[in-house]
């Protein structure tokens, strides 16, 4: 797959996985494993990719004695997902006619 | 290898990174083994889980574009002494010129094997040229009715073209195999970058 494709791809999977909840990211990997197998170094720099072009936030809770970063996501990270929803029809479309005209 | 060992040999191995760096990368992975092992791993399989020091590294290498590689390479890993920082200014003759010297020299040679090849389809052009003249000539000498000059010189002009089209494809190999060196060489230099970087 075009890397610049499944770079924008596996954004929107992390971006996803932390919508209804904030979530940590053990969690993360897990939630995404049906989905991708994505490494830990991988989602690593996701995060803070989606950090420094704030579609998150990240605050630090204790847990069990420890620290463990939660991710909560931002209007503007809602923002892509719906702006994705709404380009990838248009995706569909195209993948439906190219199937399509492949079969003839 | 326990959590502790796992975590100060990666933190050996991406020394090459700013500090804060380190040490968020540091605290995510020790979270995420922390997380394995309160799911019921144990220590050990929790690390297995993430892969060797060597697999996450090379990742990170690979993810690191490579401006920020050569940045983090010239940048010093502490502050210039003073006397440092004048010896650097002084020295600034000496050192740029030497630079500028190295990459003219680097530079010319190249331009060097380039003009050899262009010297070479300039010496085909030619040949081409005088064996298509050798042909307009023999019809000439055909019109005038000298015979044994115009079988002549259609010979040689044959013989001529002949050997300029056989010319015609070693240019052709030539250029490309240096056009495709000149790639290697671009992407050697990039390697030569990331190869250092991994083995500190």
């Amino acid at each position: 797959m075009d890397v610049q494709l499944k770079r924008g791809l596996l954004d929107l999977c992390v971006l996803a996985a932390i919508k209804n909840e904030d979530s940590y990211g053990y969690k993360i990997i897990k939630d995404l494993k049906p989905c991708i197998e994505m490494s830990e170094s991988t989602l690593y720099t996701i995060l803070k990719r989606l950090e420094g072009t704030g579609m998150l936030t990240v605050r630090s809770a204790e847990h069990d004695g420890r620290l463990r970063k939660y991710y909560h996501i931002t209007e503007s990270g809602i923002k892509r997902i719906e702006e994705f929803k709404r380009e990838w029809k248009e995706v569909i479309t195209i993948y439906n006619f190219v199937t399509k005209e492949a079969l003839l | 290898m326990n959590k502790q060992e796992f975590l100060t040999q990666m933190q050996k191995a991406l020394s090459w990174l700013p500090q804060e760096d380190i040490e968020e990368r540091i605290a995510f992975y020790s979270e995420i083994i922390d997380d394995h092992i309160e799911e019921g791993m144990s220590e050990e399989q929790a690390i297995a889980e993430i892969g060797s020091v060597q697999e996450v590294t090379t990742q990170i290498v690979a993810e690191t574009p490579l401006p920020r590689l050569v940045k983090e390479k010239v940048k010093p890993k502490r502050a210039l002494r003073i006397w440092e920082i004048i010896l650097i200014v002084l020295g600034f003759p000496v050192w740029f010129p030497l630079i500028i010297a190295a990459g003219a020299v680097i530079l010319s040679l190249y331009i060097v094997v380039w003009a050899l090849v262009i010297s070479l389809w300039a010496f085909d052009i030619s040949i081409l040229i005088s064996a298509l003249g050798g042909i307009a000539i023999s019809v000439v000498y055909f019109i005038n009715a000298n015979i044994t000059p115009a079988f002549m010189t259609l010979a040689i002009a044959m013989f001529i073209g002949g050997l300029s089209i056989f010319i015609l494809f070693g240019c052709v190999a030539v250029s490309k195999s240096i056009i495709k060196l000149t790639w290697k060489g671009v992407i050697g230099i990039k390697y030569m970058f990331i190869n250092k970087e991994t083995r500190k």
